[in-house]
């Protein structure tokens, strides 16, 4: 009896009923985007400040080098959610004796880790190199192969590309490291390592390092990794004011929405009473319609919000953004619990009447 | 007899159209907070964004190559081509002069300290680099006054103790108070306070400073000492300029040199990192700009997705409040179905009934978007303050826009409600079947 009574109520009234679902279901799918995005959208934009390069720093003891297999361990220590360039560094000269610095890397790890070099060409021959715009000037000013001398052992290069940065790469000479350890002998002693994640995970991932090598130094790039959390948390504060402001919003439109409906139907109220349906039973009725539309409207609220939320993600970060299945049960338990709020209030304002006031039209 | 329809309806439902009113007042306050925040927000990150540090670099064009690894310069810096610290100041009659929020100059070389305890005459072992730099310099440019330095150009300097003053006391018996990097002053045992002699001068230390970089193995002192110690009066070796810039995009990564006369001059006057360094190019003969990609660049990039993101939010917030003026509509409409069937039973037309409902409408959104707008503009303070920790900047061109904005929201909220009413059939409503 009760599930029919609400059913014929919610098929009769059809107009009524799909707007006041309409409300439930648009309000919480603007919650469930907004919710799903907050979410996600730290993530994100941690991974976007990568692109920043490396805000932490391995670098070996004075004159050292790192372990020969500190690479492959630092790879299995990020998993995926950074990267990492050694680097090796010795100071040479030219046969003129001119001064110069020349590194040795993984040139396609620079090119994943440093993604704001400007770099006419990536060097793919042995012993073709980057040379930084400064340096290019210096050493070889009309592209010319030229030679490097490190302890005696000389060493003639090409240029491939020429590398602009605006920092200190400028004047240096970036080598492939397979030819810089066969010239030079010497092995790697910084790690450049770019991670991605909040300052406590940064702040835990430096604590594995210095326990992974003893021997070397772990530090955190503090230029890079101070400005981010800055940036990121004003970020973040305006994304949560702005989520705040519109789910309120939101909810506030389907409050006044629900509460009218009620009210709307004083009548049947008075009706129901008068044909000898208790207080309680009358109670129930009403909330349980309520709870129900609650509960249908969050649901379809949910898959569209998850709609939603993806699109911005795709438009905005060039990736989707993965449903949250976290925020259901708020979404749902926040649409039922508003839902009940709504009906109870006009319900106990109605009880204190006497059904025929309302039935006499007053 | 319409405005009697129109007032007695305000008057006699008061309750709801309160609601109603409430309803349009939140959906254009935070429209209109919204919109305030996305406009501005770029501006406010910009400056956050410069927490990262200087994004243009200007050196001497005549200069060698750097030989440094790891910020620690392995050449002796004696030689070569400098910068005057008498021009710096030309750095704010450029085109984007109001653009450069700060800069900082630098000097350095090694020195040999003697440390406390160790007596006058013997020669010192150590080697140390000594920086020369503004800390928080008072610049005079024409009418303005500009404090500029360090502090401002790199936030995560951290002093434990006080910042040195950059005028140094002419009196050469005066200590002068500088700061020790933390590595040097843990090696060495060196406290606040503490005293050392570099070059003659008495070098007081105000305060240990840490940076996390090669700075933290060196003493850092006022430009104007450095100068004299180094007995090269006016020279500036590096200059690190903190601008505000615009994102690059395509204009601003072509050529200047082989753009046409009327993009040039766009090209000039946006605020490009590069068109920045050129315009300091300009002014300082012998020097050359560039950007410091790492900073410049990925300024940019993160500027955009932020953007992206508060724009994308936004049209989030509009479509809420169109939802919410159309409940409010809609609620006033549904209570009111069988005044209207009367009505239409009487003989209204359809015009007047839709004339009605807009005049009723029109008096809510106009009361109600009126005050709407302003808690909006309110609200979107209180964010920027509390977030930012500045007011917000409205552009007067924003007052219109967000005026048609929410006349937009009110009217497409208001739209459905009122076919509704137009279309309603008198005899269905009458007989109490919807």
């Amino acid at each position: 009896m009760l599930l029919r009574i609400m059913l014929r109520s919610a098929t009769v009234r059809r107009g009524r009923t799909l707007i006041t679902l309409m409300a439930i279901a648009v309000a919480a799918a603007v919650s469930t985007a907004l919710l799903n995005l907050y979410v996600d959208m730290q993530v994100k934009l941690h991974r976007e400040f990568r692109s920043y390069g490396a805000n932490v720093v391995l670098s070996a003891k004075d004159g050292a080098s790192l372990p020969p297999d500190a690479i492959a361990t630092l790879d299995r220590e990020l998993a995926g959610r950074g990267a990492a360039l050694p680097v090796s560094y010795a100071a040479v000269r030219t046969p003129a004796g001119l001064p110069v610095v020349v590194a040795g890397v993984d040139m396609a790890r620079a090119r994943k880790l440093n993604t704001w070099w400007s770099v006419t060409e990536w060097p793919s021959l042995p012993n073709s190199v980057l040379i930084g715009a400064r340096a290019a000037a210096a050493l070889s000013p009309k592209g010319d192969p030229f030679d490097l001398v490190f302890d005696g052992r000389v060493l003639h290069v090409s240029i491939a590309g020429i590398l602009q940065t605006g920092g200190p790469e400028d004047s240096r000479v970036y080598i492939s490291q397979t030819d810089f350890a066969s010239w030079t002998g010497l092995q790697p002693s910084v790690m450049e390592i770019a991670v991605a994640g909040s300052p406590e995970e940064i702040n835990g991932f430096i604590s594995r390092l210095a326990a992974l090598f003893p021997s070397a130094d772990v530090q955190p790039v503090r230029q890079i990794v101070e400005a981010e959390a800055r940036v990121f948390d004003k970020t973040r504060s305006a994304l949560l004011a702005s989520v705040a402001l519109i789910v309120v919003t939101a909810f506030l439109c389907v409050l006044a929405t629900l509460t009218s409906t009620v009210l709307d139907r004083r009548k049947d109220f008075a009706v129901m009473k008068a044909l000898g349906a208790s207080q309680r039973m009358a109670n129930l009725l009403f909330a349980g319609e309520s709870a129900f539309l609650g509960a249908a409207g969050a649901l379809l609220g949910y898959i569209a919000g998850i709609g939603v939320a993806s699109l911005i993600g795709r438009i905005n970060f060039q990736a989707g953004i993965e449903p949250r299945w976290s925020v259901f049960p708020a979404i749902l338990m926040g649409s039922i619990a508003l839902t009940l709020l709504t009906a109870v209030i006009p319900i106990t304002m109605l009880n204190r009447i006497q059904p025929a006031v309302i039935l006499k039209g007053e | 007899m319409f405005f009697r329809l129109v007032y007695q309806s305000f008057y006699r439902q008061r309750r709801s159209k309160l609601l109603a009113g409430m309803a349009i007042i939140f959906g254009v306050a935070v429209a209109t907070a919204m919109i305030a925040v996305a406009t501005d927000i770029g501006d406010k990150m910009n400056r956050e964004l410069r927490a990262y540090g200087p994004n243009i670099v200007v050196y001497p064009r005549e200069e060698t190559l750097d030989v440094e690894i790891g910020g620690v310069n392995l050449k002796p810096v004696t030689s070569g081509a400098f910068l005057k610290e008498s021009d710096l100041p030309r750095l704010k009659g450029i085109f984007w002069g109001h653009s450069i929020k700060d800069f900082a100059p630098f000097l350095s070389f090694k020195v040999n300290p003697a440390l406390p305890g160790t007596a006058s005459s013997a020669p010192s072992e150590l080697s140390v680099e000594l920086i020369g730099t503004y800390f928080s310099k008072t610049i005079h440019y024409g009418k303005e006054t500009i404090v500029t330095g360090v502090k401002n150009t790199y936030p995560w300097w951290k002093v434990e103790g006080a910042w040195p003053s950059d005028e140094p006391s002419a009196d050469q018996a005066q200590p002068v108070n500088v700061l020790a990097g933390k590595q040097f002053a843990d090696d060495h045992h060196l406290k606040s306070g503490a005293i050392l002699r570099v070059g003659g001068r008495l070098l007081k230390l105000s305060g240990i400073l840490s940076t996390g970089r090669a700075e933290d193995r060196a003493i850092i002192a006022p430009l104007a000492l450095v100068q004299q110690i180094a007995h090269r009066p006016d020279a500036v070796r590096r200059l690190y300029v903190s601008a505000l810039t615009k994102p690059e995009d395509a204009l601003a990564r072509r050529n200047p040199k082989t753009m046409s006369a009327v993009m040039y001059d766009r090209w000039y006057c946006s605020p490009y990192a590069n068109s920045i360094a050129f315009q300091i190019d300009e002014a300082l003969p012998y020097a050359h700009a560039e950007q410091i990609r790492q900073v410049a660049q990925n300024e940019g990039s993160v500027l955009s997705r932020i953007m992206g993101l508060m724009w994308l939010v936004t049209m989030a917030a509009l479509v809420a409040a169109v939802l919410a003026v159309s409940a409010a509509m809609m609620n006033t409409l549904m209570a009111r179905r069988r005044e209207i069937g009367l009505m239409k039973a009487l003989g209204a037309t359809r015009t007047l009934v839709a004339a009605l409902f807009f005049a009723e409408g029109a008096t809510l959104a106009v009361v109600g978007g009126g005050v709407g707008f302003a808690l909006g503009i309110l609200l979107a303070q209180r964010i920027s303050l509390r977030i930012f920790g500045s007011s917000l900047h409205v552009e007067a061109a924003l007052l219109p826009v967000v005026l048609l904005v929410s006349f937009l929201i009110l009217l497409l909220g208001s739209a459905f409600a009122l076919r509704r009413a137009v279309h309603l059939d008198p005899t269905v409503v009458l007989r109490g079947d919807v």
